[in-house]
Order: structure tokens, then sequence, then C-alpha cells
């Protein structure tokens, strides 16, 4: 049995002109577009004395952001929180928006992943990278990574793990569905390992950016 | 700038202190982009590190957000008229302020003619953040020494942080390139802003797009690139 593996990752930096910061990230067919506002003015009654802001606006493909958007924002501003060094830059705002473009699974670890790379081209002051994977249970038991929308509907749980880049850490874990505790673990160390290849793309993708100038 | 010609890639997250102990020197400062964080020298930004002399680090990135350093000089915005102070957007967080005590010859009577609206080219004077940026257009000598308002008659346009430290930097030649081609009258802000004044729109536009091409050019090809878009224009 041939082990399952996260799907092909493609990116592109600096699309958009607006915004600071921004990334057009896909992984397998699933494609979101990220753009990063930041430091920048704050509201005075969003102001923050000692640290910055972070606000997400996660929108979805079609129609108006509801109740799992909603929940969307705030896992993915708590993810940011835990790597942006927002006392660097009291008094301000750091706004991120997440444009969902194609939705074929795995949305949040590849919306976390587009964030993370949007934030580095914005040049926002972090503590280190995060990269986020999902992974499913099959019916039979098997761990498979990176789903697509078609296996995590006929799953028996789905979990969303996001990494740090230092000591490999879990920043953030999610998970719909039910499984036993040593499921949870083997999908965890699964997951772990399988976010080498993120950074890793992260790594070589600065390293061919840079070698322009 | 005389950068090493050692150049590396690093990522948020990066432990540098081997690379900045190794170059010998015990002292040593630490740039924008670098941080210590529990007696190990990490990288908080996504770009080149950059060193000079190997005693001094930065990261060099292609950041567009303006963060407000002390003694920089800057073009900004006038954006409102309040009492003694101006209000001047420079692009950072929080708006810039200037006296209008802060100009070459100004004094409680005369005071400078500035209106809503107008380009300033100052100094920063404070710089930090916890607190709200403070412009100078004069030296301590009290000299405006190229700091004031700037003329009505030129265009301002933005570009990366990382383009405007490039041209000013001695040894990029695109200045001197295009000036034989086209006469020209440049101010470069650090804040990303580049105001510009040539004798009609169309080298006006042929000069900040010479600029604006140069951010991904090396050094040895700019020739080159001013005189390929030199002779596009030379139609107009």
């Amino acid at each position: 049995m041939e082990e399952s593996q996260i799907r092909e990752i493609s990116c592109e930096q600096s699309v958009l002109s607006k915004p600071d910061g921004s990334s057009d990230f896909s992984q397998g067919d699933s494609s979101v577009m990220v753009g990063v506002y930041g430091p920048a003015d704050v509201k005075q009654n969003k102001e923050i004395l000692d640290r910055a802001t972070i606000e997400v606006i996660f929108k979805p493909k079609i129609g108006l952001p509801g109740v799992r958007e909603k929940a969307m924002e705030k896992m993915i501003s708590n993810t940011c929180q835990a790597i942006i060094l927002t006392t660097m830059h009291p008094r301000s705002s750091i706004t991120i928006v997440v444009q969902v473009v194609q939705d074929a699974g795995s949305l949040l670890s590849c919306c976390i992943n587009a964030v993370c790379l949007a934030l580095m081209d914005a040049g926002i002051s972090m503590k280190c990278m995060v990269a986020a994977v999902s992974c499913a249970i099959s019916e039979d038991g098997e761990v498979i990574l990176d789903p697509t929308l078609k296996v995590a509907q006929v799953a028996s749980s789905v979990m969303h793990f996001a990494f740090e880049s230092k000591e490999k850490d879990v920043i953030l874990s999610s998970t719909q569905g039910m499984c036993s505790p040593d499921q949870y673990l083997s999908c965890l160390a699964s997951c772990q390992e399988a976010s080498d290849k993120i950074f890793t793309f992260y790594r070589t993708s600065a390293e061919r950016r840079f070698s322009k100038t | 700038m005389a950068a090493s010609t050692e150049c590396t890639t690093v990522l948020p997250g990066d432990i540098l202190t081997d690379r900045v102990n190794r170059s010998g020197s015990k002292k040593y400062k630490l740039g924008p982009g670098l941080t210590v964080q529990s007696e190990d020298v990490v990288a908080c930004k996504c770009g080149v590190l950059k060193s000079k002399e190997n005693s001094t680090f930065w990261i060099d990135n292609h950041q567009k957000r303006y963060i407000p350093a002390k003694g920089e000089n800057v073009i900004g915005i006038v954006t409102l008229r309040a009492g003694d102070i101006f209000r001047v957007d420079i692009g950072s967080n929080l708006p810039a302020s200037l006296s209008y005590l802060s100009f070459e010859g100004a004094t409680k009577r005369n005071r400078p003619n500035v209106q809503i609206g107008d380009l300033v080219y100052a100094k920063l004077l404070v710089a930090n953040r916890d607190m709200d940026p403070e412009l100078v257009c004069i030296d301590s000598s009290g000299q405006s020494n190229g700091l004031g308002v700037l003329s009505t008659e030129g265009f301002m346009f933005r570009c990366s942080l990382h383009l405007c430290r490039k041209l000013l930097s001695p040894e990029c030649s695109l200045l001197r390139v295009l000036g034989k081609k086209i006469p020209l009258e440049v101010t470069i802000g650090m804040n990303g802003r580049i105001w510009l004044r040539c004798r009609s729109v169309s080298e006006t536009i042929g000069a900040m797009n010479t600029i604006l091409a140069a951010e991904y050019t090396s050094d040895e090809n700019i020739p080159s690139m001013v005189e390929k878009i030199m002779s596009a224009m030379a139609g107009y």
C-alpha cells in the first residue's frame, strides 16, 4: 500500500498590488488567495496599547460568511497570534483577508499555509513559521493525509493540525468526528512528519525568489 | 552599503547565532529583521541576510509598508493643519507631526506656506514604536539642506522600500545613466515614495517606468535596460 502524501503545492507571492503582502496558494485543487495589510492604522476601539491587533476576514467562495466562516476566522487568527511578534508594533493593526478560490478539501490547512506565505511577503515580524496539515481516518482505520472533499465526506474523522517551524510543536488542533486516542496520536505523528514537506517548500520558494536580487 | 558578497536567504525562526559569531567580532549590531530570543540571534523576517564590516547585520526584503526609523528622510503628504502642527501621512501606521516652526526661516510671525495636500521632504526626528513620529524640515543648524515643501509641478509615485534603498546606494548607477538621457529632478523618500520632475509628461512616464523596472534588474544590466526603454519612448 502506497503511503498517502500531501497533494501538489504551488504558490505565488506579491500577486496583488494594493496589500502589503499577498499570496496565491494552492494545494491540489484547493486554492486560496490571501492579502495582508499591516502594520496599519487601527480603529480607536480595537487599539491594544502594548501589541498589534490581528484581524482575520474570511471570505467564502459564494454567499455571505456564516458560523462556519467565523470559526475559521477565529482559528486562523489564533494561529497567527501565536507566531506574529505582536509586541513589535503596538497600537497598530494587522489585517489578513482570506479569499477562497476553490475548496477541494483540507481548506483550513490550505488557508493557514497561504496566510503564512502572505505574512512572510508582507515582512511582518514573526517568531517562526507555521505549516498546517490535514488528515482523515477512513472507515477501515487508515490514515489519509491531505484528504480531498470526497475522502473527507466518507471518513470517520477529519483532523487539522498546525505546527511551528522551530520545535514542530502543535499550535492548532481541530477535529471532526470520532476517533480513539491512539488514532489521534498516530494522525498527529504522521501530520508532523508531513509538515516537513511544507517547510521545505517555504524555503525553496523563498530562495528562488531572492536569488533574483 | 558595502554588503558582503555572501548572500543567504533566511526565513523567520532561523537561528543565526553561529553566522553572527563566525564573523569574529565580539560586539555586533542587529538591524531590522533580527531579534534576540533567549541568547540566540533569530531572524523574524523573510529575506536576504546582509552584513557590513562583519559587525552589523540586517535582513533585506521586498517590504512595501514603511516602519519609521530615526534620521531617515521621507516624503510625506500633508493631511491636516491643526494649530501649531501639520499632520503628515508618511505611510506608517500612525500619521507624523510636523511643527510649522521646523522650516527654514520660519518664525511665529513668518509662517511657512504649506497647504493641505502638499508634499514635504522631511527628516524623522522622533521614531519609535510607542510614540507618534515627528518630522522636521531643517537640520540642527537651522538650514533646510534640501528638505522642505516639494514643488507641485512634480509627480509622486510609490514603489517598494527595497527599490528606494537600492537607488540611494552608491553602487546603483541607474540615476546617473538615466540622467544622461533625460534631464530630471528626483527626490527619494525612504518610505517608498519617489518624487520626479522632468520637462514633459512623456519623459516623466518614461523615467518612472525605468525606475520601477530597476527593482529586479542587476546593476550590469541597467544601461541596456535604460537604452531599451528610451528607444521605445523615442516615437512619442
